[in-house]
């Protein structure tokens, strides 16, 4: 790594996305934007929807949209650990509540108590006619 | 003696069957190649996230997060990762298996226990067997966005933070090759330092990051992301497990179809040569008696 560039990797949940040398970075920091250059102090903070643009050299960049995500920083590393999704508390709390209700109608009809003996009997027969699969094919 | 006409017609149908399944094994096995795929593609992030955990134990954060309280374990709460169909051998049920097994022991040491849900199989065998199940997502399909995983992920967050659970566990089917997946019980909260091997001495040094806006919040959302990666690569670890299984349950029932055909191919073929011994035979005995 030279003196004067600092390594950038952006990368989202599902995949990665950039990583390479660059002279420089812009962010759009939860507390506006930041740019980055090598030996910075080393910082974690939030960002907001918006775009990264990384300084590859003085006549080449590249811009990239990032939905909200994290940002660290390290004296040589830059890490952009991006978020797929758009990313407010409220319509997280949103997506959980319809996770929660779904489960209570799914389970509207039955115990709260597991029935512990029933499961394992399921079990317990799936697992047999596996058992009994195997068993007839190695008959023949 | 079994009708030749009825034996066609029994090989006929095992030979539509195993068409069948002869292309959800191909499919199966496109299918996990994708999976496998999208498994690689998780890897960067989930390193890079536990890089900046690891950074982050050895920087002395002065903030104490509540995803590092360790409790005494009441209740344990068990994100059960299933598929969402069927025909994958004993897949499902193995990691059922696994889930009653630690229930029981839960039960033994007077520890309750709940569950969040991944797919339907999973959603159908509480439904029948009960259980105190937080929350559930099915019908993710073959390519989960971490956005379907999100809700279910969250409320049981929730439930740590409000301390009603005192460790969450995920449960899948590792992926280890085609033929073997394992299922699988890791701990995801609270967080353990070990996880992001803090014991890299090299970094042991005394700093601590800038956080913008402040530590707190930055460290916060940043363990949520840290959950939800390991959890988003559980999902996608099982899907691959899900589809090698199927592909070697369709396997090994096509090896059977073709054995039960070449089976009754040979009765058929006895039965015919025996059907045309008696008509001769017949035929002699009428041509000597005249």
């Amino acid at each position: 790594m030279s003196e004067n560039t600092i390594k950038l990797n952006i990368v989202s949940a599902e995949e990665e996305l950039f990583s390479a040398d660059v002279q420089m970075v812009y962010a759009p920091a939860e507390m506006g934007e930041v740019g980055i250059t090598p030996k910075h102090t080393p910082l974690l903070t939030k960002l907001k929807p918006g775009d990264v643009r990384a300084q590859i050299s003085e006549s080449e960049s590249k811009i990239f949209f990032v939905s909200g995500g994290l940002l660290e920083v390290q004296p040589n590393a830059v890490t952009i650990l991006s978020d797929t999704a758009i990313r407010e508390s409220d319509l997280d709390e949103e997506r959980a509540k319809r996770s929660e209700q779904d489960a209570k109608q799914a389970m509207k009809n039955s115990n709260s108590d597991m029935d512990l003996v029933k499961a394992k009997t399921e079990l317990l027969q799936a697992a047999a006619q596996l058992r009994l699969i195997k068993k007839l094919k190695g008959k023949r | 003696m079994a009708g030749s006409q009825e034996i066609r017609t029994q090989i006929k149908s095992i030979q539509n069957t195993q068409k069948i399944t002869k292309a959800m094994e191909m499919v199966a096995a496109s299918k996990m190649r994708k999976a496998k795929g999208q498994m690689e593609k998780a890897r960067p992030y989930a390193d890079k996230i536990s890089y900046v955990m690891s950074h982050l134990a050895n920087a002395h954060a002065e903030y104490d997060s509540v995803y590092f309280e360790v409790r005494e374990v009441k209740k344990r709460a068990y994100i059960v990762v299933s598929s969402d169909r069927g025909l994958c051998g004993g897949l499902n049920n193995n990691l059922f298996k696994k889930i009653i097994e630690s229930t029981v022991e839960n039960q033994n040491n007077n520890i309750e226990t709940s569950y969040s849900v991944f797919g339907n199989k999973a959603a159908g065998f509480f439904q029948r067997i009960g259980g105190e199940v937080i929350s559930q997502s099915t019908h993710l399909g073959d390519h989960p966005q971490i956005e379907d995983l999100l809700g279910t992920i969250k409320s049981t967050i929730d439930k740590f933070i409000s301390k009603d659970v005192d460790e969450v566990y995920v449960a899948y089917n590792k992926f280890v090759n085609t033929v073997s997946q394992i299922p699988t019980l890791d701990k995801i909260l609270p967080i353990s330092p070990e996880d992001s091997d803090s014991a890299n001495s090299e970094y042991a040094h005394y700093w601590d990051y800038l956080y913008e806006p402040d530590a707190k919040e930055v460290l916060e959302a940043l363990f949520i992301r840290f959950i939800e990666s390991l959890t988003y690569r559980a999902v996608v670890e099982n899907i691959a497990s899900e589809q090698a299984s199927r592909m070697v349950a369709m396997k090994s029932s096509s090896d059977n179809a073709t054995d039960l055909i070449s089976e009754l191919q040979i009765i058929y073929n006895k039965n015919r040569q025996a059907a045309i011994t008696q008509e001769i035979s017949e035929i002699i005995s009428g041509a000597s008696a005249l």
